[in-house]
């Protein structure tokens, strides 16, 4: 009698030591700080894994930088294996990296992708992105009525994956009927220095370029380096985009060459983490697709968009 | 005996060295009669004096790089390091010890200059000293380098903040010296001091000997360890010498900075007729080849033969072909 109640005694301590520790684990997948954006996105997962740590005193966040698809995969078995309630995963190359997260999704563990979508969508339980063909779509409408005659302009892409052709697809219909002709298109990889060639080589292959997409802020400011050196004053403006914290200045300080930015902020990785707590945590049900909008930000609203302390 | 050793390798390739020193060169010349006739606009002073000054991180960095590959090494840090050396050199910028601005940017430029050779001794003495395979420690530092710059942008980028201190310093890329810019003039002086360091001193004979056969070279009383430590050293002069004249053009560090430079400075220096297993280093030669690969990347944006989608292909052919004509060219001998 005395051994059962010892025993009882004991395993109802185990319960309630289990009970007081359901403590549940986030993984936070993302891309090393390989250009400016990227740099913003571990950043803002990195303040918002001590939120919420601080929030929930059960939640362990862990975040894993990866520099390629395939560390990448490797991270996500990784964490897998070390037993994880939910993931967050911003991948390289969406449709790389589809398999690798269908895994973990398998093993029953919520799967939040955010940003680069993949053409499967049965991979994830909730995504959080920017409106990546919106992104295009807005510059393409700004372009139609700063240039209401038409013009030549010149377009610099990303890197070769999805969201780019999402970007460039919409922005290609979004100009279509109006006068302007895109004379050339080149891929500057979201990187300042390629974008800097890419925009010189443009800058001598046509003597007349009108106005310049460059779907970056990043990539801007090698565009606008080109252009100063080669002292060219037929650029009437330069559209960029993500919400850098230089280029919101600059447009907020109403800059001819810079009129306006459009948003596609690397917080979103922090929306997308706090979304997936709220399920975790708080059981609310969340699954689905949560867009942000490509708001397009002028010289009016570019103080709500200005965040000073941001390293991006 | 040392003299024997020295000349040995140097001697019997010689006559043959005359026509391999040219066809880098040839290969270059051939490469920009195509760029003329994709587009005129290809020869105007104004895309010519373009493409130089974008050569100038590679050709630097690839000088530095021969002698190493003579010497028998590799270094496969030096994009990380020169991100490393412009994050360091922009804080300094940014630090406001120096209120006097020409002495600010000479002292970064010294600065930059020491961490450099500091960096290089480091994978010098590890490789020397540690015996481990270069390879290995550069990649090692390579990633080292690369978190360090990580960790001072905190993953961000680091940017000149006093805009006059930026204006100042821009024209050490933008500037010019009777119409010739000055990351040009930088190439020419890099490349006169690595061929002087490598045909006419003692050293850069004991450098060949040293990377053409360490043991005979160690019989015949050359320390390998020294010379081969401070080929890395001077690696890493050439890189903070790429990185005075990088932070002025986008006046910013981040962690996209030299990223693949290493693989490009290498390419050069094998297109330019450097055996990658050592021995043999031409100077010259690397300079073509580095103006080569970059000459290449200019024609694929000037001309529209391309689709936007194609263009690494077609460099990758393009140096093939380069090399496969230089090879006849120096078999037809």
């Amino acid at each position: 009698m005395k051994r059962i109640l010892v025993s009882l005694a004991v395993f109802g301590l185990m319960v309630g030591a289990a009970q007081a520790q359901v403590s549940k684990t986030m993984a936070v997948s993302v891309p090393t700080a390989d250009h400016g954006w990227t740099g913003g996105v571990v950043f803002h997962a990195m303040e918002e894994a001590k939120a919420l740590e601080k929030k929930y005193p059960g939640l362990k966040v862990i975040v894993k930088t990866s520099p390629d698809p395939a560390a990448q995969a490797d991270a996500l078995e990784d964490l897998s294996t070390q037993g994880i309630d939910a993931l967050v995963v911003l991948p390289h190359d969406p449709n790389v990296l589809t398999d690798p997260i269908r895994k973990v999704k398998n093993k029953g563990t919520f799967v939040t992708v955010v940003d680069r979508i993949a053409d499967d969508r049965s991979i994830y339980d909730l995504y959080v992105g920017g409106d990546n063909p919106g992104l295009g779509a807005s510059a393409a409408q700004f372009f139609k009525k700063a240039l209401p005659n038409g013009g030549d302009i010149v377009v610099i892409r990303g890197l070769p994956i999805p969201i780019d052709k999402m970007r460039v697809d919409a922005f290609n219909d979004g100009i279509k009927g109006a006068k302007i002709n895109v004379i050339d298109s080149q891929f500057g990889n979201w990187s300042r220095d390629d974008a800097f060639k890419v925009m010189q080589d443009f800058l001598t292959k046509h003597p007349k370029i009108d106005a310049v997409w460059c779907q970056d802020d990043d990539m801007a400011i090698g565009v606008f380096e080109a252009i100063a050196q080669a002292k060219r004053t037929d650029i009437k403006f330069v559209v960029a985009g993500a919400g850098a914290k230089d280029a919101v200045k600059r447009v907020m300080d109403g800059d001819p060459m810079m009129p306006v930015d459009v948003l596609y902020s690397p917080s979103m990785v922090a929306v997308a983490m706090d979304v997936t707590a709220l399920g975790l945590e708080e059981g609310i049900p969340v699954r689905g697709d949560y867009i942000l909008k490509a708001t397009l930000i002028t010289k009016d609203n570019a103080k709500d968009f200005y965040f000073k302390d941001s390293p991006f | 005996m040392t003299q024997a050793v020295g000349e040995a390798p140097a001697a019997a390739p010689r006559r043959r060295m005359s026509v391999s020193a040219v066809a880098p060169f040839l290969a270059l010349a051939l490469i920009c009669a195509l760029g003329a006739l994709a587009n005129p606009r290809f020869l105007s002073f104004d895309n010519l004096t373009n493409v130089l000054a974008r050569s100038t991180f590679i050709a630097t960095i690839a000088v530095g790089q021969t002698l190493v590959i003579t010497g028998g090494g590799l270094d496969l840090s030096v994009g990380a390091m020169a991100a490393f050396i412009s994050g360091l050199t922009i804080l300094f910028l940014n630090s406001g010890l120096i209120d006097n601005m020409p002495l600010l940017i000479v002292s970064a430029m010294v600065l930059a200059l020491a961490v450099g050779a500091l960096c290089g001794l480091f994978n010098g003495l590890t490789t020397t000293i540690g015996k481990i395979e270069p390879f290995i420690v550069t990649l090692g530092t390579m990633g080292i380098f690369r978190s360090l710059l990580t960790w001072l942008a905190q993953g961000g980028s680091i940017t000149i903040r006093n805009t006059d201190v930026r204006a100042a310093y821009r024209q050490v890329y933008f500037g010019d010296l009777f119409g010739v810019p000055y990351p040009v003039l930088l190439i020419l002086g890099v490349a006169v001091a690595g061929a002087f360091i490598l045909y006419a001193t003692a050293y850069g004979r004991h450098v060949r000997a040293v990377g053409s056969n360490e043991d005979v070279a160690r019989y015949s009383g050359i320390s390998v360890a020294r010379v081969r430590t401070i080929t890395y050293v001077l690696q890493g002069l050439c890189v903070a010498l790429a990185v005075i004249v990088y932070v002025p053009r986008l006046s910013s560090a981040s962690a996209a900075t030299g990223l693949g430079w290493e693989l490009t400075a290498i390419t050069a220096v094998v297109v330019g007729g450097t055996r990658l297993k050592g021995g043999v280093g031409h100077i010259w030669g690397t300079i073509a080849g580095a103006l080569i690969l970059e000459v290449i990347g200019n024609i694929m944006l000037l001309s529209n033969l391309v689709s936007e989608y194609l263009i690494g292909a077609v460099q990758g052919a393009i140096i093939i072909i380069a090399m496969l004509a230089q090879r006849g060219m120096s078999a037809s001998r």
